[in-house]
């Protein structure tokens, strides 16, 4: 045995070799722990990505100079430019956070809740795998920054991928166009739920997607928020391709941010549930106005025996016979649902907390107050 | 030209300055890490794949070829979101073939590197893919067509960087 393991040196020491890493990987593939990063890989970022860093700063250093203070041709035509894209942009605002606010309210309505991002925190990229296989970049932030695994990446355009790794100084970013790569969207049209991932030629890919459903090129594509680590609505591309396969369409994107050139990006460091803020609650209604300029009424004596305010019973009352500060006119059992004119619908749109009831009754204290405004 | 090389005596060995046999391989991972980040083009090469074949082929040690490779297969190992190993087989087979095919062969000629490079590119990824597909159980697709033009760029450009690295080698 000795022997041939002499005879053949070199084939020894490469068996030796391949047998010893294909241990390493069948070690790595159980394990399957995300937070373990073996020391080589340590090693090896920490070696690499200062390098790169160093390049990219010094480059913006240089670009910076000479766009901010000696190439400033044109400067004086993108002002006036950008100051009348300005004014476009305020009419378009003033337009928007109406239909915002619209939305607010019909989401408040309704209970929904929605993922708002709380903070986000830019880094450059500075670096990439330098594999075709393997679709991930570097940043120039890392866990001492605040960054952590499976953080949203995104830029003003669209998504761009999660946070796969968090080192000290560095992090490592999983494309959407990886082969591995997961991500839930919906098509914005029609509603249709699949997920994002990458093609063996890097294509950002749109799959499980029953093939009956009528997806069109141009069609918008958006984080479903189901995750939970991308807030829902994010663009993340449009349709460019279809074609029909057995069960599902096979669906070519175009990826909103162009992944082949980022520079910079945004990674969501916080996100949080929260319930849209009402409009409803926060806005006096016209009830509330009204009941506020004229005189005051007297307030219901106290009768012995009546329910306490903050007790079921009085809450019971509440939704009964609503007081007359609450301004809310109860409508007659027969014209509850008929559609009411503009001038009596804020009266009967309900708060968050006041639900019309088709069986309530006038409260007597609203009488002075309905009979004053006629 | 004479692609083949039968007499012993003929095989010429190079050695590296130990300056250049590091800094030769961290730079090519460098390069592959960082530029295509600003270029993405130049994602199509593997330039740690070529300076591996080229150690290997002027070296002519099936052993040091075989240690070169697999060190440069786990450094860029560690670069990518996959286990370690995958490139580093790879790259320690094409590391081993590489040196045990530079004494067989004349490959001082542009024509047999482009050749030679064509070839180990090749079994780079049938390998890598294998391993990724065996070992590691994900489901990488295999583009022919991608895959065939990828050799021929790498080969046309080993025929370039090999020509290059011919400079720092010494005779042994």
């Amino acid at each position: 045995m000795e022997n041939l393991i002499t005879r053949h040196r070199e084939l020894s020491v490469l068996a030796a070799v391949l047998i010893s890493q294909v241990f390493g990987l069948a070690v790595q593939v159980r394990s399957k722990d995300p937070q373990h990063a073996p020391l080589i890989r340590v090693w090896a970022v920490a070696t690499v990505t200062p390098f790169e860093q160093a390049i990219v700063h010094a480059e913006g250093a240089v670009y910076g100079v000479w766009h901010n203070y000696l190439y400033l041709r044109g400067v004086r035509q993108e002002n006036r430019d950008l100051k009348a894209q300005i004014e476009q942009l305020r009419l378009e605002q003033v337009r928007l956070s109406q239909d915002a606010s619209q939305a607010r309210r019909l989401q408040a309505l309704l209970g929904f809740k929605e993922q708002s991002i709380l903070a986000t925190l830019p880094a450059q990229v500075v670096g990439s795998s330098g594999s075709e296989q393997s679709r991930s970049l570097y940043l120039d932030k890392g866990e001492r920054d605040g960054l952590r695994k499976d953080m949203a990446v995104i830029t003003a355009d669209g998504v761009v991928g999660k946070i796969l790794q968090a080192y000290p100084h560095t992090a490592q970013v999983l494309l959407i166009n990886d082969q591995t790569s997961g991500l839930g969207a919906i098509v914005e049209r029609l509603r249709a739920q699949g997920i994002v991932r990458g093609s063996p030629a890097g294509e950002t890919m749109l799959e499980k997607i029953m093939a009956d459903e009528e997806v069109q090129p141009g069609d918008r594509i958006i984080t479903t928020g189901g995750d939970g680590i991308f807030p829902k609505g994010l663009l993340v591309g449009t349709v460019i391709k279809v074609s029909a396969s057995d069960l599902f369409l096979r669906i070519r994107l175009h990826p909103a941010a162009d992944l082949t050139r980022l520079e910079e990006v945004l990674v969501i460091t916080k996100m949080q549930d929260v319930a849209p803020a009402s409009d409803i609650a926060a806005s006096p209604r016209a009830a509330d106005i009204l009941a506020q300029r004229l005189p005051g009424v007297p307030d219901k004596p106290t009768i012995a025996g009546a329910p306490q305010a903050g007790t079921s019973e009085a809450a019971a009352a509440d939704a009964v016979a609503p007081k007359s500060a609450a301004g809310a006119k109860p409508n007659p059992p027969d014209t509850a649902a008929k559609p009411q004119g503009p001038e009596t619908a804020p009266h009967r749109s309900p708060g968050p907390q006041a639900k019309p009831t088709h069986d309530s009754k006038p409260a007597p204290a609203l009488k002075p107050i309905t009979e004053r405004m006629q | 030209m004479r692609l083949s090389q039968t007499s012993p005596e003929q095989v010429e060995v190079y050695r590296f300055p130990w300056l250049a046999a590091a800094l030769i391989p961290a730079l090519a991972i460098f390069f592959q890490a960082f530029f295509p980040v600003q270029f993405p083009f130049l994602r199509i090469f593997d330039v740690p794949l070529l300076v591996t074949i080229f150690l290997g082929v002027t070296r002519r040690n099936p052993v040091t070829g075989l240690v070169t490779g697999c060190i440069i297969g786990l450094i860029q190992d560690s670069l990518t979101h996959h286990p370690l190993g995958v490139y580093g087989i790879a790259k320690t087979v094409v590391g081993f073939g590489a040196s045990s095919l530079g004494v067989k062969l004349d490959v001082e000629h542009a024509v047999s590197r482009f050749l030679v490079t064509y070839g180990f590119y090749l079994l780079h990824q049938f390998l890598y893919f294998s391993v990724q597909r065996g070992l590691v159980g994900e489901a990488l697709g295999w583009a022919w067509g991608h895959e065939l033009f990828a050799a021929l760029v790498n080969a046309g450009a080993a025929v370039a960087l090999f020509a290059l690295l011919d400079r720092f080698k010494q005779r042994n």
